[in-house]
C-alpha cells in the first residue's frame, strides 16, 4: 500500500513542463465555471454564499495542504491561523478602519505571523509528534479567544463590525453575496497562483523532496526544519486569509474557528478531495461543504454523517476523489 | 492565602489525575497501534453514560467496572473492523482522522440516545462527605479519585513489567517486526493493547463524571490536556505521561489561584517552554515514531 501511495505521489506531483496544454484547458473549464457562479448557482438551487463558503474553505484547505500533502507535515492546528485571521479582520473593522484591503491585510498578517513564530518550535519534532505539538498551540489560541472577554467577546464571539463598503473607483460600492463572491475568488486566485509558482520552483521541489524522504535531504545538507517552517508559514499566511474571508462574509468571528474541530474539517477537505493533486482541496470543499449545509437542513445527526464521511473517506478514498478518478482513468 | 493555594492545588492535582489516566490510556494507544485516539474523549463519555444507565442495577461499583469493560468491548470492535486496516498506511494522518470522525459519531450517539442535557452521576453517600471542616475540599470521593488514578497506574506497570502480555507490549514497542518474526500474534497484541487503553479512557470517564457530571462532549475538555501531557512527559514514556499529567493538573490548579483567566493557557506555555529547551519531553525517549 505504501509503495502504492509513493508511486501516485510521485505521478501526481505538479509538473509544470508536461502535459502544459491540457492543464491550461483544465484551468480555464475551471476559471469559467467559477467566474460565472452567481449566474448559474441560482438556477440549481443553490445560494451565493455557498459558494463564497467553499471557496474560502478550499482556500484554507489549500493553504493548509501545501505543507500536509506537498511538504508531509500533518498539522491539526490550521484553525488557529485561520481564526487569528478572522478575529484580526473583525477586531481592525470594530476598532480601526473601515477599509476593506487594510483590514483583510491586518488579518492575514495576524495570523500569518502567528504562523511564522511558531513554526519552527513545531517543526523541532516530525511525525505524530508534530501533528500534537501543532493541535495543541491550536488550543492555546482557542482558550485565549475564550478568556480574552474584553477584546474578544469569549464564548459569543465577536460580532459588531460590517462588512464594508468596496472603493471602487470614485465611489462606495455596496458588497452584497455576489461582490463578496468574486472578493473570495480573487483571493482565491492569487493565493492559488502563489502557491502553483511555489510548488514549481525550487523551493516547492525541496518541500517534495522533504515530504519523500527527509533523511537524505537532511544527509544531504540541507536544513530540513527550515524549509518546512518556510511551509508553514506560507499555508499559515494563506489559512489566515481565508479565516479574514470568512470573517467579511458572516460579519463574526467565533471562538469555534480557532478549535481543533475546525482544523480536523480542513484536513478532512484536503484527504476528501486528494491531497496529493493541486486543486484536491476544492473538490473536498465542495463536497464537504455541499454535504454539510444539505444534512444539517435535513436531519438532527448531521455530526454523525460528517463523522461518516470522515470514516469513508480514509478507508475507501485514501488518495481523496480526484486521486481515485486518476487512477480509474489510469493515464 | 495559604488555605487557597493548597485547596487550588489539591483541586489542580485532581485534575491532573484526570489527565494521567487519560494519557496514560493515550500513551498506550500511541505506541503500540501508532494511532492517536481521537476518540478517547468520546470512549471516555460512553462510560460514564454506560455506569450512569447501570447504575440503578448494580450500583456505582458495579458500574465501575462494568462500563468500562463494555466501552473496551466497543473499542474491541472498532480497533477490528476499521483502525486495524490503517495500521499499514505509513501517513499517520488516516488514522487520526478515522478517530476524529468516529468521536464525533459517538458523541452524536450519546447525544440522541441520552439527551444533549447534563447529567449528575450519583456516586454513594459516604464518599461526598468532607473529611473536616477546615479543609472542606476534601471529601472522600476526591482521596478516592486519587486512589483510583494511583491504583491504576500501579496496576497498569505491573501488567507491562510482569505479566506475557505485557512484556510483549513493551517489545512491541520497541520493535514490532521482530517480535511478530518470533511469532506474536502481533494482530491480537494490538488489539488487546488497544483495549486497554479504552478500559483506562472508561475508568477516568466514570470518576469525572462523579465530580463533574455527564454530557455528551465531557471527553473533550480533558483529552486536549491529556496531549499536552504526553508532549510534556515525553512521547514513548508511560511514567513521563503520568508526570505529564501531574504536573499539568497542579500548574493549572495553582494559575487558578493567582489568576483564574489563564488556568487553561499555562499548560499549553509550559508545552511551549519545554518544547524549546528540551524538545523529547522530560523522559521521552529520542527519534521515536519519526
Amino acid at each position: 500500500m505504501s509503495t502504492d501511495l509513493a508511486t501516485e505521489a510521485a505521478r501526481t506531483a505538479p509538473q509544470a513542463r508536461t502535459g502544459v496544454s491540457r492543464r491550461t484547458i483544465g484551468n480555464v473549464v475551471l476559471g469559467i465555471v467559477l467566474l460565472t457562479v452567481p449566474l448559474w448557482l441560482p438556477l440549481v438551487g443553490g445560494y451565493t454564499d455557498l459558494a463564497s463558503r467553499v471557496l474560502i474553505y478550499a482556500l484554507a484547505a489549500m493553504g493548509l495542504n501545501l505543507l500536509l500533502g506537498f511538504t508531509g507535515g500533518l498539522s491539526f492546528g490550521h484553525a488557529a491561523y485561520f481564526g487569528l485571521g478572522a478575529y484580526g479582520v473583525g477586531l481592525m473593522l470594530k476598532y480601526e478602519t473601515h477599509s476593506l484591503f487594510l483590514a483583510l491585510a491586518a488579518g492575514t498578517l495576524l495570523g500569518g505571523l502567528a504562523a511564522t513564530l511558531l513554526g519552527p518550535i513545531a517543526v523541532r519534532r516530525r511525525g505524530i509528534y508534530f501533528s500534537m505539538i501543532t493541535i495543541a498551540i491550536g488550543q492555546m489560541f482557542y482558550f485565549i479567544a475564550i478568556r480574552w472577554n474584553t477584546l474578544t467577546g469569549g464564548y459569543d464571539g465577536l460580532s459588531g463590525f460590517a462588512r464594508p463598503k468596496f472603493a471602487g473607483p470614485g465611489h462606495l460600492l455596496p458588497m452584497g453575496p455576489t461582490g463578496m463572491y468574486y472578493l473570495v475568488l480573487a483571493a482565491f486566485a492569487i493565493a492559488a497562483l502563489l502557491l502553483w509558482v511555489v510548488l514549481n520552483a525550487p523551493l516547492g521541489h525541496a518541500f517534495v523532496a522533504i515530504r519523500e524522504n527527509h533523511k537524505r535531504l537532511t544527509f544531504l545538507g540541507v536544513s530540513t526544519q527550515r524549509y518546512i517552517a518556510i511551509s508553514f508559514a506560507i499555508s499559515g499566511f494563506i489559512a489566515a486569509l481565508a479565516g479574514g474571508l470568512n470573517a467579511l462574509l458572516d460579519g463574526f468571528a467565533s471562538p469555534n474557528l480557532l478549535n481543533y474541530s475546525m482544523s480536523g474539517d480542513f484536513l478532512i477537505i484536503a484527504v476528501l478531495g486528494g491531497m496529493r493533486n493541486f486543486y484536491g482541496p476544492l473538490a473536498g470543499a465542495v463536497i464537504f461543504v455541499l454535504v454539510r449545509d444539505y444534512v444539517s437542513s435535513v436531519t438532527d445527526n448531521w455530526m454523525s454523517v460528517i463523522g461518516l464521511v470522515f470514516v469513508i473517506s480514509v478507508i475507501f478514498f485514501p488518495m481523496g476523489v480526484l486521486g481515485f478518478f486518476n487512477r480509474k482513468s489510469g493515464s | 492565602m495559604g488555605l487557597l493555594l493548597l485547596f487550588n492545588g489539591f483541586n489542580g492535582l485532581i485534575q491532573g489525575a484526570f489527565y494521567a489516566l487519560m494519557a496514560l490510556g493515550l500513551a498506550l494507544i500511541l505506541g503500540l497501534n501508532n494511532t492517536i485516539n481521537f476518540a478517547q474523549g468520546a470512549f471516555m463519555a460512553l462510560a460514564a453514560y454506560f455506569s450512569f444507565t447501570l447504575t440503578p442495577y448494580v450500583g456505582f461499583w458495579g458500574g465501575l467496572i462494568i462500563a468500562p469493560l463494555l466501552a473496551g468491548a466497543l473499542g474491541l470492535a472498532i480497533e477490528t473492523t476499521l483502525v486495524r486496516r490503517l495500521y499499514n498506511r505509513k501517513d499517520p494522518i488516516y488514522t487520526l482522522l478515522l478517530t476524529f470522525g468516529l468521536a464525533f459519531i459517538m458523541q452524536d450517539m450519546i447525544r440522541t440516545i441520552w439527551g444533549a442535557q447534563g447529567k449528575p452521576l450519583a456516586i454513594p453517600q459516604f464518599l461526598n462527605q468532607p473529611l473536616s471542616s477546615t479543609y472542606f475540599f476534601l471529601t472522600g470521593y476526591r482521596l478516592f479519585v486519587v486512589g483510583v488514578a494511583l491504583a491504576g497506574t500501579a496496576a497498569l506497570f505491573a501488567v507491562l513489567r510482569f505479566t506475557r502480555i505485557g512484556i510483549r507490549i513493551r517489545a512491541g514497542n520497541s520493535d514490532l517486526e521482530t517480535i511478530s518474526a518470533l511469532g506474536v500474534n502481533i494482530y491480537l497484541l494490538r488489539s488487546a493493547n488497544f483495549v486497554i487503553g479504552i478500559v483506562f479512557a472508561g475508568v477516568a470517564g466514570i470518576l469525572a463524571a462523579g465530580q463533574l457530571g455527564l454530557n455528551p462532549n465531557m471527553g473533550d475538555a480533558l483529552i486536549m490536556p491529556a496531549f499536552v501531557a504526553i508532549v510534556v512527559g515525553g512521547v514513548g514514556s508511560l511514567v513521563g505521561s503520568l508526570l505529564g499529567g501531574l504536573i499539568i493538573g497542579l500548574a493549572s490548579g495553582i494559575t487558578t489561584a493567582f489568576y483564574p483567566a489563564a488556568s487553561e493557557v499555562v499548560i499549553y506555555i509550559i508545552m511551549g517552554v519545554m518544547l524549546v529547551v528540551r524538545p523529547r519531553g522530560l523522559m521521552g525517549q529520542e527519534g521515536l515514531f519519526e
